[in-house]
Parts: C-alpha cells; structure tokens; sequence
C-alpha cells in the first residue's frame, strides 16, 4: 500500500477544500448551497478514501490479534484503526456540522464559501493529529486546524461577540501553541528525535537512569501544558467559555466536539506512547487537573444564562470526567478499559453534544439571537420534536441511562472501580449528579417554562431537521445497543474482542 | 404466552405511549380514551399471570424467567432477563392496578397538555414495572434510573406552585443515592470476575459470589457496598433522615403523581433492600461490630423506629391534607423497613404485605385528597368542614380507608402492621415496644384529620354546593376497596405467595434461623435446622401460620 493511497482521505479533503475555494468565485449569491453540498462531496469522497483501502482491515473486524498500523510518510504518520477511528468520527462530526450551517449562515447573511473551506482543512488538521507519530506532523496538523478554527470563529464578522472571541481564542490558542512546541523541542533535544516510538524509548532509558530528570519533568510539563490548553482543561480553559459564546453557533457545536476530539486524539497519542514512561509523574497531575476540571466546571455552569456558555463549561466538565480514563490503572499500566471509555465518550459525545447545539442553532431565526436560556422557555410549543430531541440529549450528557451518554461514563467509571480508585470514582459520579442540575435547567425552560409572546411555531428548515434527526436517532441507538459501538472501540484499540461472559446456558 | 408473559405485561404500557404519539393533540377525548384502554389492558394482561402463578407458589426460585444472561450487551455481560418470585409478583400486580387506577384518576383533572402526560405516564408505568422484573442488575439500574425522567416531567409540568423546586429535588435526591449504587454494582461485578473468571451482571450469578466480598475484602469493604446500596434504597424508602424531597414532591405532583410515587415508587426501596441488600451482605447485617454504639442492623432499626415516629408526630402537626398525608408514608415506609430488618420470616413477609397495604390505603388517601382539591383548589384543612354532610358517598369510603391506613382490625392496615410488629417482637421486644406508638399516633391524626374535615356543620358556604362522587371516581375505589377487606378479612394467599422467597431469604441471610412452618417444596437448602419448638409453641396460630402448614399436607 503506497503512502499516497493511506494520506488520499486527507487529500481529498485538502483538494476540496481548496475546489470550494475557487468554484465560490463563480458561484451567485442564492447558490451559495452548492458550497455546502461541495463539501459533503468532500466528507463523502474522504470516508470512501478510508473504507477502499482499508477494508481489509475493517473487515478484518473480529481479528484482534493484528494492530494493522501503516507507517506512513517517512514514519511520519501511523495510520492504524486508532487512527481510522477518530477518522472517522471527525467525518461524521463534520457532516452534522455542514448540515447545521446551511440555513444558519443564510440566517446570518455570511453565506461564504471560505467558512466550508476552512471547515474541510481543519479537518485535514486534525486528521493529522490523530495519525501522527512525528512531533513535527502532530505541531502542523494541530496548527492547520487551530488557525482555520480561528478564522471560524469570527466567521460574524458583524458580530462584535464573534470577533472579540476569536481575537481571544486566537492569542491564548498562540500562546499555548507556543507552550507546547517549547515541550516538544525539550523533548527532541532530550532524545535527538520526533518520532514518538523513539521518544518513548529514549525517555524509558532516562526514567530508568533517574526518574526525575529536571530537563524531562521541564518537558512533560510545557508539552501536557499545550495538550490540556486544547483540551480545555482546568486552568487552561478560560478561552472555551468566551470563543465557545461568540463563534457562531454551528462552529461551536462542531469545536465542541470535533475539535476537542481532535485535541484528545493528539494527547492520547502524546501522553499514551510518546510520555508513556513518565506515567508516574504525569498521573498525579493529571489527578488534580481532573478534579479541578470537574469542580470548577460543574460550579460555573451552575450561574450560566447563556445556553452556548453553559455548555461550554459543560463540555468542559466532561473533559474532567474523561481524564479520570487516564488515570484509571498502575503506576506504569494503563487501564484499557479507560481508553476505551474515553473513545467511547467521545463517539457518544460527538452525537449528543452536536445534537444539542444543532437545536440551539435552529432557535436562531430572523432577530432572535437564541442562546440565552430564556429563548428555550415554552420550546415544547413551538417545536415538539426538537424539544423532546434536545431533552434526550441533555439527559444523555447528564448520562442518565439507556442513553448513549451513559456508556461513555460508565466505561470511565468502570475503568476507576476496576484499578482501586474508589475515592475518584465516587466523585466523579457525584460531579455528574450535580451536573444534572444545570441540563435540567434547559430541560425546565423547554417544558415548563412559558412562552412570552405568544410564538408561533419554531421554523426549523430541512436539513437542520436532518442533523438533529441524525444526532437523535445516534444518541437513542447507542444508548439502547450499544454492543456493536463497544466492539468497534474495542477494535479501535486492538482489545481482546470477546469477553469472558455468561453465556446462555447458566 | 407463559413463556413472555413478563415482557407483554412490561411493554403494554409503552405500546400504548408510543400508540398515543400518532393521536393528534387536540383530540384530547379520544387521547383520554386511548390512554385508559391501555392502562386498562395494561392491567388485563397481568390477570392471567395470578394463576399461573397461583400453581407454581411454592416452586423454589424466580419464576417466568425470560431471555438468558449477556443476550443484550455480550461485550460487558448485560442481559436482558426478567423474572418474578412471590415478592416482585405482589409488586407487580400492585403497579397495574395502581397504573389503571392512577390514570382512570386524571380525567378531569389533567387539563392541558394532555397527551404529553398521558404518553409519561405510561412510560413511568413501564420503567416501574421493568424494576420489579428485572434479573439482571444492569438492567435494573437502567429502568430504575431511566424512570426518573417520567415521574420528573409529571411533577415538573403538572404539578403545583413550587412544581420545578420539587421535580429537581426528586430528581437530584435519587440519582445521587443512586450513581452510587452504580458503583457498588460494578464492584460486585468485578468481585465475581476475579472468583469465577466471567463477566456478568446475571442477578442469580450474583447471588453466589456477592456473600464472599466479606471474607475477601473483609468487614469494612463489605460494610462500604451495603452502604453504598443503601443510599440509593434508603432515599428512594425514603428513610429517616434522607426523607425531605419526599413532602415537596408529593405535594407538589398531581394526584395521580401522589398515587404512583407512595403506591409503587417508594416501595422500589423497600424491594431493593429485600432483593439485593439483604442477600448481598448477610455478613453486614450480622456483623457484631458496633459504629458509635450500634451495629449496622442496629442502625437501620433505629432509623426505622425514629421515621415511624417521626413522621407520625409530623404528620399530626400539618395543615396541609396531602403533607399530611405525605408525612404519614415516612410512618408507614418506616414499618416497612423495621420489618425487613427484623430478619424474621414475619417481619418479612409482614413488611412486603404492609407494603402492598401501603400502596392501596395511601394511594386511595392521595385520591381522596385529589377530589376535594378538584373540587375546591385547597387542601388546607380549615377550609373544610362538614363535609360528610354534602357528600355522604365520598365521606364513608374516605372511613373505610383512613381505618384502612390507620391499621384497624378486619382491614388491611391491621394485617401488615400486625405481623410486623409480631416479627419484630419476637426478635427484640424493645424495638417492637418502640414502635407501636406508631399505630397510636396514626390513629390520631387520621381521626383528627376526618373529624375536623367531615364531621361538624359545613361553616364555609364554599362547600355548600360540593358535589359527591361521580361513577368514575366510585370506580377508581372499587378495586381498592375490595382488595383492602380482601387482605383484612383473608389474608391466607397473600401469605402463601410470599412465603417461598421470604423463607428463602431469610435462610440466606441467617442460615442458622429456624424457620417455622417452612414447606418442603420451599427449602432447597437442607442445612434448615428443624423448627425450634419454643417458637413454634409460643406463637399462635394465625391464620397466616397455619395456612402454610395446611398446604405442607396438599403439596
């Protein structure tokens, strides 16, 4: 298999990118749909680039025993079932995400074809993230999409909210990007490389000679500094709340989840094969990160009045929740049930969270901005379907069972109780008692709370239909099946497919 | 049929929710008719399971078992299996019922919004009924935590002035209790991995390896996942102190939401201590060890004894006739618990009774309450008087039920109590002595309530011109009614029906506990010392105690 054929689904997206770039110059200003529909193709002609040559290795389905990773690009890139995995769920991210922002750009007369572009090569970005297994590659990837999220982000460029958030995202972004590469430079001169495999024997070596080399401790600190800064983690999450306010609303749907996705795909590969001889020094501050996360997120989420800054800090209290999978296991061995909750998380966060923002987006209409909590009052009216939708979702992100949110929480959980750490996990499932509180509070204002003026009903156009009808058939059907999802993850990590289970006779 | 029966009685209810989303809103008489058609069919399809039943009484074990362990999630070992034993089929039929009765209640008094709310209720009723059915943990949590939801948008959106208060409260109470119950679950998971190499949450599995968490893990693990058990049920009861979301949320719900959160969800507590807690740490309950001044099973007496009296002291001093009402299910719940935690087979199978009693005598209270309110928009108790006057129907059958709850002889309440308090005596006098009190205290604010509301000249001309029950409402007590002289006047069945799993827990629990009057087709376990005769002797002979031993003879 050439480097060509495992980098295409990339390239697609890269060419197409840059194919809407040029056919917008041409393209009248009530056409602008073909934009969106150009980059569909694009999302479509990608996935397609990864199932073709794969699919030997996706069918190769219940085979557990070979990884089937590609070194790619001069070891640049290893394109195993990992990586296809986030390939994957960044494509379907990003799929709800075009469908959300046809009618939501038309709305906010910012009809461009950039905004698909720029949508397309973040893409791309993050595809490199998750490939990557060269600290360069990982760098430019990250920076690919960041820098075309920024743009995203002040995409209202009528909008003070949305510049002001972009402006802030974009310095903070920088300044953490510039964190981070100082780690990665300490770590190429403490190893002499950029390829994670060898980092991780280099640093196994200096472990080994002394734990608690200065230059290294140095290193793992700037380096997990810049991944928790993308993360959004605390305290390096103040600018989730203000970009998360201020891009418009389909961008922060698919920041929320693709992007952040992206972030968790880059660390896992950092932290899990490059860092992974440090675990001793990285779990206790990730201990505290986490608890801080789920303390600080969850109490600021409580006061929020702004639907998109409530869930900011919520999709920050789900990074704390998905850190305790990192935790989970020795001091040297990872929990797998850990990771796997932690893919599993992001899957059904991915559904949930974008469906929820999918209706707050379709609440925007004419001169109602629609991301206060008190343009939720009376939704049930106004649009039924919608409401019930948004309130699976909430219930799903508060992880109420049989919804898929649940699943994503109790692999983490499970991975806790299963190394000892009972302590955390206690908390952790208090924190997410206590974060039920504040999805209620939309649930409230969608069911009872009142319409002021007298509304007509919600016009929500079709293919917002479609994300939210995607998103809530996704959430509804992991929730209740979820079997073939944790197989798929299980795939993904090249865990031992079938389990010791009762079988049917006792 | 037999072979899923289980799962038509469980899915009824939910066929009709899902049936009810294609009516259109407005027709709110054809959605008022559907709903009732269901919950009645809902109630007709778990007739034919009281034979079936009726036949395999005594037969060891769950009963109407349906699927297999890990059919549902084979990659963690979930199953979707249901099963039934005397318990959980007493349950049961007490939901049904209470499900027909409940929404037959809302005719009139649902007024808007009327298909949402007859599509949750009967949602609700197919989550409650899917807790008592489960034998697959997994499966449990989900249904007991998967009904929240329902009963929180009933009380959220139809209830009263401080409806979102109540809901939320309710809804953060028992998801706190109960996300740590989800962690003990998954401890006992693991703990039967590591003993027998396979991942389940198979109940029946379960059962064999839970016991040895005490000798593996040691006394204070051990004493950690009852505990952690114990918060979700103790809420949920709800026991002294962890009672407070209790009066806000009946208060606050409508009336057929009273109905259903006394009548089937508070006893989803009482159920979970009997189905897992019990069977789980027989270890914990025994353990001699004392946490400042008293064992476990010491505390949880306590807690009982002080909710029995307790609620009844406060439920003496309300103004308001459904807080009144409300406190009195903290008294009652607290009868329930102290039952259980006798550890004897009459406290037991007592407190399972007094719960269906529970449902029955409190579910109609709340009905009663519920048709004064429609009718006049209070409950506030000064503004009532005389009422026996202008509605004479309405004023005997709330006698009947209030003598009902109150525990008089010939009636229900008197069954339950009865032998309650005969378990607990013959286990400690004391706790016994402590808590009939309870049953005097009842006495009084029942009467005091009925005489203040019912008896006198009607002061306020409000009430002048009350209408009594119409047919509806007589209906919605008829079965109640029946069913309260029916366990009053003959017990015999219901004893019968309970004793297999009552004297097979307590076998679990105490093995060295000499069970009287024990059936031979009831006992697998053949270590049961034979009755002692002191016991035996010492005890007469109720007719719930020679009723089993009757039945030896047949059998």
């Amino acid at each position: 298999m050439t480097d060509y054929l495992l980098v295409m689904p990339i390239t697609l997206l890269a060419l197409f990118a840059l194919g809407i770039l040029v056919i917008d110059l041409w393209t009248p200003p009530e056409d602008k749909w073909i934009n969106a529909v150009l980059a569909m193709c694009g999302v479509g002609f990608s996935a397609a680039a990864i199932w073709n040559p794969f699919r030997p290795t996706i069918l190769a389905f219940l085979d557990e025993r070979r990884l089937g990773g590609h070194p790619a690009m001069l070891n640049t890139m290893m394109v195993d079932r990992f990586a296809i995995y986030f390939w994957c769920l960044f494509l379907a991210a990003t799929a709800v995400a075009i469908l959300m922002s046809v009618s939501y750009l038309k709305t906010e007369h910012e009809n461009h074809g950039e905004y698909y572009a720029l949508m397309l090569l973040s893409v791309a970005g993050m595809m490199c993230m998750a490939a990557g297994f060269d600290i360069v590659l990982i760098f430019i990837g990250l920076e690919l999409m960041a820098i075309s999220t920024y743009v995203l982000v002040g995409f209202l460029r009528r909008d003070r909210r949305s510049n002001e958030a972009a402006l802030k995202y974009l310095l903070l972004g920088a300044f953490s990007s510039g964190i981070f590469a100082y780690g990665l430079s300490l770590l190429y001169g403490l190893t002499g490389s950029t390829n994670l495999g060898v980092i991780n024997q280099e640093l196994t070596r200096h472990v080994l000679n002394s734990p608690y080399k200065p230059v290294a401790v140095v290193a793992l600190l700037t380096t997990i500094t810049g991944l928790l800064f993308k993360i959004a983690a605390i305290p390096f999450h103040q600018w989730a709340p203000d970009a998360y306010e201020g891009a418009p609303t389909s961008i922060t749907g698919f920041m929320s989840v693709a992007v952040k996705a992206a972030g968790w795909a880059m660390l896992l590969r950092i932290l899990v094969i490059g860092l992974m001889p440090m675990r001793a020094i990285w779990v206790p501050l990730l201990v505290f990160v986490s608890i801080a996360t789920m303390t600080g997120a969850n109490f600021a989420a409580l006061t929020q009045t702004n639907t998109k800054r409530l869930l900011a800090y919520s999709s920050i209290a789900h990074v704390g929740y998905m850190l305790l999978g990192l935790i989970a296991g020795t001091a040297t061995q990872l929990s797998p049930d850990g990771i796997k909750g932690i893919l599993i998380y992001l899957l059904v966060y991915t559904f949930m969270n974008l469906g929820a923002f999918a209706v707050i987006t379709s609440l925007r209409h004419r001169n109602v901005v629609g991301d206060e909590l008190d343009d939720l009052n009376g939704l049930y009216s106004r649009a039924p379907v919608e409401a019930v939708l948004m309130l699976v979702f909430m219930l799903s992100l508060a992880g109420i069972p049989p919804l898929a949110g649940f699943w994503g929480k109790y692999f983490i959980f499970l991975s806790l109780i299963e190394s000892g750490h009972y302590v955390l996990a206690s908390l952790g499932v208090l924190y997410s008692v206590f974060g039920l509180y504040y999805y209620l509070k939309i649930a409230n204002a969608m069911f009872m709370g009142q319409v002021e003026k007298g509304e007509e009903r919600l016009p929500v156009s079709l293919t917002m239909r479609a994300a939210i009808a995607v998103t809530g058939i996704a959430t509804l059907y992991i929730g209740l099946l979820p079997n073939s999802f944790i197989q798929l993850v299980n795939w993904a990590l090249g865990i031992a497919q079938n389990p010791n289970v009762a079988r049917l006779t006792q | 049929m037999q072979a899923h029966i289980l799962s038509i009685i469980l899915f009824t209810p939910l066929v009709g929710a899902i049936f009810l989303l294609f009516v259109p809103k407005e027709n709110k008489n054809a959605i008022r008719w559907i709903a009732n058609i269901f919950a009645l069919a809902g109630l007709v399809v778990s007739i034919p399971l009281v034979p079936m039943f009726w036949e395999q009484r005594f037969e060891p074990g769950f009963k109407f078992i349906e699927g297999a362990p890990s059919n549902w999630i084979p990659s963690i070992g979930a199953g979707y299996v249901l099963g039934i034993d005397g318990i959980s089929f007493l349950l049961i039929m007490l939901t049904t019922l209470l499900g027909w009765i409940s929404i037959l209640s809302s005719w009139t008094a649902i007024e808007n919004r009327v298909k949402e709310y007859y599509v949750w209720f009967l949602v609700l009723q197919t989550g409650m009924l899917g807790v008592f059915m489960a034998l697959d943990f997994f499966l449990f949590f989900v249904f007991w935590e998967a009904m929240l939801v329902p009963m929180y948008l009933l009380i959220g959106i139809w209830g009263g002035p401080r409806k979102l208060y109540a809901a939320i409260k309710f809804f953060l109470y028992t998801l706190a209790g109960s996300v740590l119950m989800l962690l003990g679950i998954l401890f006992l998971y693991f703990h039967h991995q590591h003993v027998t190499g396979i991942y389940t949450f198979s109940l029946q599995a379960l059962y064999d390896t839970a016991p040895r968490i005490y000798s593996d893990y040691g006394p204070h693990v051990a004493t950690l996942l009852f505990l952690s058990f114990f918060f979700a049920f103790a809420i949920k009861v709800p026991m002294f102190p962890f009672h407070t979301w209790l009066p806000d949320a009946h208060v606050e719900a409508p009336t057929a939401g009273s109905v259903i959160l006394a009548g089937v969800l508070l006893k989803m507590g009482t159920y979970g201590f009997i189905r897992f807690s019990l069977p789980f740490f027989p270890n914990v309950l025994s353990n001699p060890a004392t946490f400042l001044g008293m064992t476990v099973r010491g505390w949880m007496i306590f807690l009982s004894i002080v909710g029995i009296i307790y609620g009844a002291l406060v439920s003496l001093m309300q103004k308001d006739m459904k807080k009144l009402v409300a406190y009195s299910s903290v008294s009652h719940l607290g009868f329930c618990t102290l039952g259980i935690f006798a550890l004897t087979p009459l406290g037991l199978s007592g407190s399972v009774l007094q719960q269906i009693n529970h449902g029955i005598s409190t579910g109609a209270l709340f009905l009663i309450v519920g048709i004064l309110y429609e009718r006049r928009h209070t409950r506030e108790i000064a503004e009532y008087g005389g009422i026996s006057n202008v509605m004479p129907v309405y004023a005997t059958i709330t006698m009947i039920m209030f003598l009902s709850s109150m525990g008089l002889p010939l009636l229900n309440g008197f069954v339950g109590e009865f032998t309650i308090l005969q378990g607990t005596f013959m286990e400690n006098w004391k706790w016994g002595a402590w808590a009939v009190p309870g049953v005097v205290l009842a006495a009084a604010y029942l009467l005091w309530l009925y005489q203040r509301v019912f008896f006198g000249t009607v002061t306020n001309p409000k009430n002048e011109k009350l209408h009594d029950l119409t047919p509806r409402e007589v209906a919605t007590f008829v079965p109640l009614l029946i069913m309260a002289f029916w366990i009053g006047l003959y017990p015999k069945p219901f004893f019968q029906i309970l004793e297999q799993p009552v004297n097979h827990t307590i076998s679990v629990v105490r093995p060295d506990y000499p069970l009287p009057a024990v059936n031979a087709a009831a006992q697998t376990a053949t270590t049961v010392a034979p009755p002692s005769n002191m016991r035996s002797n010492t005890t007469p002979a109720t007719s719930e105690q020679s009723g089993p031993a009757k039945m030896k003879g047949t059998n």
